[in-house]
């Protein structure tokens, strides 16, 4: 065997789309683990960090789309600070979630996927998001009405909820920004 | 007194859960001299969820606020560490041509990309040596916790270090408090999980306080609306889940320059906080 025919190239078409979208070459991963060890939420991913980008230089779209990592990661970017290759890994893990939202992927985290949706939902409609209402509507959307509601009493009595949406004169403005994003998303 | 003027941006968090940092920010803004004119009709700038679900989105809904600021002619200063993190990063990706061509399009507006976005922290620390304080924060040990989204990543934010910043110490010595050596000033406590993932929330910024309450800490100060809600509003939770009396009062660090400036604790809002910081401070004789 040559060592031509052990490296990872051609690259995947995964790492294609990664590229394009991030601008981040994940094949300059040498599987250090630095961003491993530093990740807060790696003690309940199915697959850490420096796996994730292995994965991604392996093509392995399906795995990972559907993996709980990629809704796990809160975008800290300890990672992404910490690693010597200097590659935006919080940035290649975001461009996954937006792949999993084109593919239409089932999260297997579905709850952040689900907040994230009604956290949107609230900004479209109102131009502003707003505790109550995005609380109200995540409820509603993963059909678990009494969900959260042990801190409304503290949140009402220390005036840390305003009741009216504030809704923004330019609301029309917000929701056209929406409308134009998902048109040219869908080409 | 110094004489500056910023176009503001208080984000969605200020109108609501978090409206004692917008109410100590202006009061502490006006009593150092510093102008802050409100952005007229902002809206969201798409924190926490549009950047986990689209990339133009992340970057189309805060420039629609970069452009805004742009029209007024000045500086954008910000409140909430997420708005900093959004906005900076849309003023970073608009840096490419042919990304901004596209926004400005989406946009319907001409957009230049001009408009420098500065955090409330940098304004006010800048020029908290131009007026003298009313009374020093002597003997209060501040453990400063800075949070991923204000010093992350680097070459982004522009900030401070990454690893260890400074910025908040340097402040909060300034005002006389003694600020405490702790190495969980940058990890995450949770952030957007609480509604979703309460588990993971819970164990990393019980990890936070406990640390801090064991190196002496008297309050955690903190620049973000985000890290607030999950440290303080949470806090009883984590007693219950970990076992561990924390008690710990987390503080907006404009709560602490206002305290310093001379305002009361009634005028700052410290009212509103889950843990009471009202024992601490009239133990330290600051109230």
């Amino acid at each position: 065997m040559t060592l031509g025919s052990i490296s990872p190239s051609p690259c995947s078409d995964l790492c294609n789309f990664v590229r394009e979208r991030t601008g981040q070459n994940v094949l300059d991963c040498y599987q250090c683990g630095k961003c491993s060890a530093g990740c807060p939420a790696g003690y309940v991913m199915d697959l850490g960090p420096r796996q994730v980008m292995r994965a991604i230089q392996l093509g392995l779209k399906e795995e990972l789309l559907a993996s709980k990592t990629i809704w796990l990661c809160v975008s800290c970017q300890t990672c992404s600070a910490r690693c010597p290759a200097n590659i935006d890994i919080a940035r290649v893990m975001e461009s996954l979630r937006w792949l999993a939202a084109v593919e239409k992927t089932t999260p297997a985290e579905k709850e952040i996927e689900v907040f994230h949706r009604a956290f949107l939902g609230v900004v479209k409609r109102f131009g502003r998001a707003q505790e109550l209402l995005l609380a109200a509507w995540y409820n509603l959307l993963s059909k678990n009405p009494l969900a959260n509601i042990s801190l409304l009493p503290g949140m009402l009595t220390r005036g840390k909820i305003s009741f009216l949406p504030a809704r923004v004169k330019g609301g029309v403005e917000v929701k056209r920004i929406f409308d134009k994003v998902k048109a040219i998303e869908r080409g | 007194m110094t004489s500056q003027t910023y176009a503001y941006y208080p984000g969605c968090t200020l109108r609501s859960s978090a409206k004692e940092y917008d109410i100590s920010a202006r009061l502490v803004c006006q009593k150092l001299g510093i102008e802050l004119r409100e952005l007229e009709d902002w809206a969201c700038c798409g924190a926490s969820s549009a950047h986990t679900t689209s990339e133009l989105l992340s970057i189309a809904l805060p420039a629609r606020e970069l452009q805004a600021a742009e029209q007024v002619g000045l500086p954008l200063a910000v409140a909430c560490a997420m708005c900093f993190s959004r906005l900076k990063h849309a003023a970073h990706d608009l840096a490419d041509e042919a990304k901004l061509a596209q926004v400005s399009g989406i946009l319907g507006k001409e957009l230049r990309n001009s408009t420098q976005v500065v955090h409330l922290l940098q304004v006010i620390e800048g020029c908290i040596n131009t007026v003298p304080l009313t009374r020093r924060l002597s003997g209060l040990k501040v453990a400063c916790y800075y949070g991923c989204l204000l010093v992350r990543p680097r070459e982004v934010m522009n900030f401070d270090d990454e690893e260890n910043p400074q910025m908040m110490d340097r402040l909060i010595e300034t005002l006389g408090a003694e600020a405490i050596d702790w190495d969980l000033k940058v990890a995450c406590c949770g952030a957007s999980l609480p509604l979703t993932r309460r588990d993971i929330v819970l164990k990393l910024s019980h990890r936070l306080l406990s640390q801090a309450r064991q190196l002496g800490a008297d309050c955690v100060a903190v620049a973000c609306p985000m890290c607030h809600s999950n440290l303080d509003a949470y806090q009883k939770e984590m007693e219950t889940e970990y076992g561990e009396r924390l008690e710990l009062p987390i503080l907006y660090f404009t709560q602490l320059v206002g305290l310093a400036l001379g305002f009361s604790p009634k005028q700052l809002h410290m009212d509103r906080h889950f843990t009471d910081p009202m024992p601490m401070l009239r133990d330290k004789g600051l109230a």
